[in-house]
């Protein structure tokens, strides 16, 4: 049987090869992250290069985004064709326009199929630079189990958060679950903790950091409030080892059945109903809680693909994105990982809704989403984000409160501004 | 001063004799047959040491140099073959009522101090813990053998391995570490090791002395085992205590191999980077030089400004440690005590 596939597919290689004519078949360079995703990353990949008659050659790179993109900074400054495409974040379009291929010529209108927004982000100059493969908007898990038990309704606001958080945990503990908390995040000082912080002072009505116009708006008593709020959490519901978790690190915790709330993007459903999850069958999924205002927020997230301007195989590279942010394999990601799609089409796919039964409700709170300010600040978007995520850091950790620490990272960003961002 | 010494650098100054010719030795010979063979030393040093230089120069001097004259300029990593020279103003410029670089830049000063207390601290304990180590080691017992090799396992580890092995160890929920202290009822809660501000620091040492004193050991028992025994068996039979013919005989005797695993460790331990990088959240708190010129150079792409700060790097590394020499009096030639 296997030994049919094989011949099969060698042979479907063989033909596609063959109709292609004159192209070679090439090995591409595909980066694919550790973690939860590698799996379906390699996958895709071995996929395209059989249907194609190309290879591939997989190269793991870091989880953390952060890493990811100081290891894409120094591959692309050297002019290295050591990658041939990239997974780019929502903000680095900006950073990275400069080395990336536009791919206006190989997509035959591929691009009206995706969110419009999304397809705006991932311009550059004017140049289309990346395909978005999966959108995303982080959301808040719960434990239906320990709600029902407790008979507590889902928390709409901050407030009604915490203090669910604190009555369960506080009773949890004296039944003898003495390592439960209320809520994990991400609050390592990296990206993700930009992301988790930006929605707390979004939801409170403070703003996005820096507003359009490039006006550094993010010092005042709203977005003061809600870091104080955040600060509060540390050590009372949340463990103090927060300060060192990463999206993975916050899973773990939450997975592992010792917390009653999770931030964390869609991707953690699929685990945490995987196999081996303590939690399995156990958790819920609703929009991020409302500050004071009502206003619901969430940090506007997902993964592109694109093409490195030094790869030696610009077509079949500009093939390969196609193929992974095209809507097979949009739809297959969102059945097996719980990946957004950016096609508005598979929001209504049986087969998409039937795996993840939370998406009907993914679009309010994708219409919710606040960006980072990633275009108005172009590339100093990293030093911007890097100033707010230790700013925030200071304040979970307990050493400023949210005015002293906010104005003092208005001061820090003003002067990476210079005269103009 | 002592005998050992002098009998150690008795062997280094004879083996070096004939790529090192001593001008001044020729007085009061033929001076004729002395210059030519004189110049053809001199020439066959010169053969031998050309290939080292010329290797040096490209592996060492010229990054170098290509990284003090970087941090002269405003390069960026996203256009890295246009830039312009800039002089001094990646570390100090006055503009628009402010004071922009390096030198006025809190946060790097901050790396600076975080970077001397993490040295300080970890030089200190690791050298008196090696050497302890040593002199347990240096005792006969049997499976010496087995547990020299085994007490070298933390310094074989890559840093990266052990860093994330400590993390894991030290973890808030599941690590190990809690769960012991907390049996022994010597902690009541589980702390945050790597994230505490109050015990980050401290952490960050402790791995380190954990892993670099096997090294100071190591360089310790080598030189414990040259020592002489006849002072050993004049101590015993003047029936000195053990303690005080260690700090009368044994340091004086190993202080020269001790003084030098120092430097090592010091060069070492100024520009310590995988360690805070991978173990911490590399908030503010924990930032030291290495962690501050990787995230100008790389993060915010500004070879530049990073070229400054690991200018500044270098040069503290090279000041502390010409300073370490000097008050410690090292010989480094190797000429001996005159």
């Amino acid at each position: 049987m296997k030994k049919t596939t094989h011949a099969l597919i060698t042979s479907t290689a063989l033909t596609t090869a063959l109709l292609a004519g004159a192209s070679q078949a090439v090995t591409l360079n595909i980066p694919c992250s550790t973690g939860a995703g590698f799996a379906s990353c390699e996958k895709n990949a071995q996929d395209w290069a059989q249907s194609r008659g190309h290879s591939v050659n997989i190269v793991t790179v870091p989880f953390s985004s952060s890493e990811k993109l100081a290891l894409y900074q120094q591959i692309l400054g050297s002019k290295s064709a050591d990658l041939d495409v990239l997974d780019v974040d929502v903000v680095w379009p900006g950073i990275l326009g400069a080395h990336l291929a536009d791919l206006d010529p190989y997509t035959q209108d591929a691009e009206k199929e995706h969110f419009e927004s999304v397809i705006a982000n991932n311009h550059y100059n004017g140049k289309l630079v990346a395909m978005p493969q999966y959108t995303d908007a982080p959301v808040l898990y719960y434990r239906k189990d320990l709600l029902e038990k407790y008979n507590q309704p889902v928390p709409k606001t901050w407030e009604q958060m915490t203090a669910t958080a604190t009555l369960i945990q506080k009773a949890e503990r004296e039944d003898g679950h003495d390592r439960m908390w209320g809520y994990v995040f991400q609050a390592k000082a990296y990206e993700g903790l930009t992301c988790d912080a930006l929605e707390w002072i979004n939801s409170f009505g403070g703003g996005s950091i820096i507003d359009a116009d490039g006006q550094i708006t993010v010092n005042n008593p709203k977005s003061a409030a809600a870091l104080d709020l955040a600060g509060s959490w540390v050590g009372n519901i949340t463990p103090q080892g927060v300060l060192n978790y990463d999206e993975e690190g916050a899973r773990r915790v939450f997975q592992g059945g010792d917390s009653v709330f999770m931030r964390n993007w869609p991707y953690a459903w699929a685990l945490g109903n995987g196999e081996g999850s303590a939690v399995k069958d156990k958790i819920g999924i609703t929009p991020l809680p409302m500050g004071p205002d009502g206003k619901h927020s969430a940090t506007l997230g997902g993964w592109q693909m694109a093409v490195s301007k030094y790869s030696e195989n610009l077509d079949v590279a500009a093939d390969f994105v196609l193929y992974v942010t095209g809507k097979d394999a949009q739809r297959n990601g969102a059945i097996v990982d719980g990946r957004l799609p950016t096609i508005a089409a598979l929001y209504e796919d049986p087969d998409v809704l039937a795996a993840n039964p939370h998406f009907a409700n993914m679009r309010e709170v994708l219409e919710n989403s606040v960006a980072r300010p990633s275009s108005v600040t172009g590339e100093k978007y990293n030093q911007v984000s890097n100033e707010f995520w230790n700013a925030a850091h200071r304040v979970l950790s307990g050493k400023a409160n949210g005015a002293d620490s906010l104005s003092q990272l208005e001061s820090k960003l003003e002067r990476i501004r210079g005269r103009r961002w | 001063m002592d005998t050992s010494s002098i009998g150690a650098q008795g062997t280094k100054t004879a083996a070096k004799a004939p790529a090192l010719p001593r001008l001044d030795a020729s007085a009061g010979r033929a001076k004729a047959e002395q210059s030519g063979l004189s110049r053809q030393r001199i020439r066959t040093a010169w053969l031998f040491l050309t290939p080292m230089m010329i290797g040096l120069a490209f592996v060492a001097g010229w990054p170098l140099l290509r990284t003090i004259y970087l941090g002269f300029t405003d390069a960026t990593l996203s256009n890295i073959d246009s830039y312009s020279f800039v002089g001094f103003e990646n570390y100090l410029v006055y503009d628009n009522g402010h004071w922009y670089g390096l030198l006025a830049d809190s946060l790097w000063w901050k790396s600076v101090w975080n970077t001397l207390y993490i040295t300080l601290f970890s030089v200190s304990i690791e050298t008196v813990l090696g050497v302890l180590v040593a002199l347990i080691l240096h005792a006969k017992f049997p499976g010496r053998g087995l547990v020299r090799a085994a007490i070298l396992i933390p310094w074989a580890i890559p840093t990266v391995v052990s860093a994330k092995m400590w993390g894991w160890m030290l973890h808030d929920q599941f690590g190990v570490i809690n769960d012991l202290f907390m049996t022994l009822h010597i902690i009541s809660e589980p702390i945050a090791w790597t994230v505490n501000p109050d015990t980050v620091l401290g952490t960050i040492v402790a791995v380190d002395v954990w892993k670099t004193t096997p090294f100071m050991a190591l360089l310790t028992l080598a030189a414990l085992q040259m020592l002489p025994k006849d002072c050993y068996e004049a101590a015993r039979v003047d029936g000195i205590h053990p303690i005080r013919v260690f700090f009368k005989v044994t340091l004086p005797l190993i202080k020269p191999a001790l003084v030098v695993a120092v430097v090592f460790r010091l060069l070492d331990a100024l520009r310590i980077f995988d360690l805070v990088y991978i173990l911490t959240s590399n908030s503010e708190d924990t930032i030291v030089m290495s962690v501050y010129a990787r995230q100008a150079l790389i993060d915010f792409q500004q070879i530049g400004y990073g070229s400054a700060a690991s200018t500044l790097l270098f040069l503290m590394v090279f000041g502390l440690t010409l300073l370490y020499i000097f008050a410690t009096r090292l010989k480094l030639d190797g000429s001996g005590d005159h």
